[in-house]
């Protein structure tokens, strides 16, 4: 399976950070294009080729573009979700620091569709090379007045995984604490300023001059009919070649992992496979022959999410997983809403006192109902992301849940491969601790 | 930089937005870069600044994990220990920075040099186990790189 790059085309031979080499490379000719169409149809294009979001919910950015108010008094807003901190994830960062211009290509012709003035691309805090590459590219499109009178902002986060949900990020963006915001009213109607806004992930909108340039009928026959197009498939764990593969979307886990990551490190075996990111729910060995698009992972039971795949090979311990990946939740948990705020406490403590050996029958009954309590009950998704990885940990490696139980212990006695891995939380004495009933 | 120069500066910034309170982010950015730490008089300039109190701006301050209300060191290593870093030896790596700082994660040295931290995930995950020094990304880092990274810090100026 060969790479089919459309987002970081030509990134491998030339340095498309330099805006004349990304203008050999054909580079701000969609953007030319679009100008001269009505943004009407700037917007069917993106609808007719099917794009779906990138971020992780894959939900189609023409039909949210049909969404904006129309005749609004206020603004209209276009936001780029750059906050990428999804474990796993690393793509946008790629995206960011070698195709710059290509996103910003991207943001001119969206803010045309949907007629907007004014863009903000928020920058997880941490990629502060990538915002330089960003601050350096954008300088350049001023300077040789490509912006058509658009101001682009680059706003930097500041460390909060929370800012990633999108009306979290809007508050952030205000200048508040980034809580997410109750909806209804949705970002389209009452986003930005109380103004009607778009918001796209970095690759979505990356993905835009792509589809303006061949057209969206001719985008819609790459990959599978229902999720065209290619996704930047971040490859990590336990595997030979980890790295960001770009991939027709509906290549098989087999083959990303296998033909193209090398296969499982060290000749070890497979035991678990993680399709989209930390918060998503776990597949097996199994499920290895299972398509690499939204539908195809969906209906296996799990999400494609940010599209980062984490090979887990056979010395990890599910239980010592499930903890670590419970404190990331719990430290990221913004506090708003109870089941999500107390249940990912309560999450960590049971796994803690499992992992401990001090875990009874009653505890592992106790996790499966504090995960079906907390699941749909949240303001945001982020009360089901630190359900999924427990829940699906626990119903696919139950065995291992159970001898943890059984024999007082863990049974990987000392050589699991995350063994006693420290999380940020260890060290905050301030994080209250619950104190789960014995 | 003078509090008149920071004042100015972050009053620049806020007129790329539509509102003022939007500039509130980058400014606690760059008076942390100046004092190493957003300590009360930073919140007070970025608050004079922005028209806001300074309670505001450190309920702002203390929500985000890269701003700073206490000292930190004068270098900031941050080492991954998320799932894609776990996996591949990043408790190695922190253990290895504690033994040759001499402290626990989460500390700094007594010199006040250097601040060691575990992180979640940096967004390298690709290249573990990811280490970040003073906001750049060594990718990936063993335990045998740690005491060069160390030396090269105990060295810069
Ligand atoms: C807790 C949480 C974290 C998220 N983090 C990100 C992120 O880092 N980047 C991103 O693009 N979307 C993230 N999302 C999804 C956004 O809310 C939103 O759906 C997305 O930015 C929309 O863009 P798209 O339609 O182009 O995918 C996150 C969602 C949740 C609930
Ligand atoms: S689900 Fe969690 S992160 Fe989301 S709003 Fe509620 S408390 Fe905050
Ligand atoms: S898990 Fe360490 S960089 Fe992502």
């Amino acid at each position: 399976m060969p790479l089919r790059e459309l987002v970081l085309e030509g990134a491998g031979e030339r340095d498309l950070t330099k805006l004349g080499e990304y203008r050999e490379v054909g580079g701000y000719a969609a953007l030319e294009r679009a100008l001269g169409m009505d943004p009407g149809k700037v917007i069917e294009e993106i609808t007719v080729g099917t794009l779906r979001g990138r971020g992780g919910a894959g939900f189609p950015m023409g039909r949210k573009a049909s969404l904006i108010a129309k005749g609004s008094p206020n603004p209209t807003y276009l936001v780029v979700n750059a906050d990428e901190s999804e474990p796993g994830a690393f793509k946008d960062r790629q995206i960011m620091g070698t195709v710059p211009h290509r996103l910003i290509e991207g943001c001119l012709i969206t803010a045309h569709g949907i007629e907007s003035r004014s863009v903000f691309i928020y920058i997880r805090g941490e990629y502060l090379h990538e915002f330089e590459v960003m601050r350096a590219a954008l300088e350049e499109t001023r300077g040789a007045d490509l912006l058509g009178g658009i101001t682009i902002v680059l706003h930097r986060g500041a460390g909060a995984y929370i800012c990633g949900e999108e009306t979290a990020l809007l508050e952030s963006l205000e200048g508040k604490r980034g809580q997410p915001r109750t909806r209804p009213p949705y970002p389209p109607i009452t986003g930005l300023y109380a103004s009607p806004t778009q918001i796209n992930n970095v690759q979505t909108i990356a993905t835009v001059p792509k589809i303006i340039e061949l057209g969206g009928a001719e985008f819609a026959k790459i990959g599978p009919q229902n999720s065209p197009g290619t996704a930047v498939f971040s490859l990590s764990g336990n595997v030979v070649r980890p790295g960001n593969y770009e991939l027709e979307l509906g290549t098989s886990l087999r083959e990303l992992i296998y033909d193209i990551g090398g296969g499982v490190a060290g000749g070890r075996e497979l035991k678990a496979i993680i399709p989209g990111g930390s918060s998503v729910p776990v597949l097996t060995p199994e499920q290895l022959d299972t398509p690499l698009d939204f539908d195809s992972i969906a209906a296996a039971g799990s999400f494609l999410g940010s599209a980062a795949v984490m090979v887990i090979d056979d010395r990890c311990c599910m239980v010592q997983l499930a903890l670590r990946v419970s404190k990331f939740y719990m430290h990221e948990s913004c506090g708003k809403c109870t089941p999500c705020r107390e249940g990912t406490r309560w999450l960590v403590q049971l796994l803690d006192r499992l992992e401990g050996g001090q875990g009874t029958q009653a505890d592992l009954d106790l996790l499966d109902s504090v995960c079906a309590r907390m699941l749909g009950r949240s303001l945001c998704a982020l009360g089901d992301f630190a359900v999924y990885p427990v829940s699906s940990y626990m119903e696919k490696y139950r065995d291992e849940f159970q001898a943890h139980v059984d024999e007082a212990g863990c049974p990987f006695g000392g050589e699991s491969s995350v063994e006693g891995i420290l999380a940020p939380v260890d060290q905050h004495s301030h994080h209250k601790t619950v104190e789960v009933p014995a | 930089m003078s509090t008149e120069a920071l004042v100015d500066q972050i009053r620049a910034i806020a007129e790329q937005y539509p509102e003022r309170e939007s500039a509130i982010m980058p400014a606690l950015h760059i008076a942390q870069e100046r004092y190493g730490w957003l300590p009360p008089e930073a919140l007070c300039e970025v608050a004079d600044a922005l028209e806001l109190t300074p309670a505001y701006c450190k309920a702002v301050a203390s929500f985000y994990d890269m701003y700073h209300l206490r000292p930190t060191g004068r270098h900031l290593v941050e080492v991954c220990t998320n799932v894609a870093c776990a996996l591949v030896g990043a408790q190695q790596v922190v253990e290895a920075f504690e033994a040759e700082l001499g402290l626990r994660a989460g500390e700094t040295t007594e010199d006040g040099e250097v601040t060691l931290r575990a992180v979640e995930c940096a967004g390298g995950c690709g290249y573990a186990p990811v280490v970040v020094v003073d906001h750049r990304y060594r990718e990936p880092v063993r335990p045998e790189n740690v005491p060069a990274i160390v030396e090269g810090l105990r060295r810069a100026p």
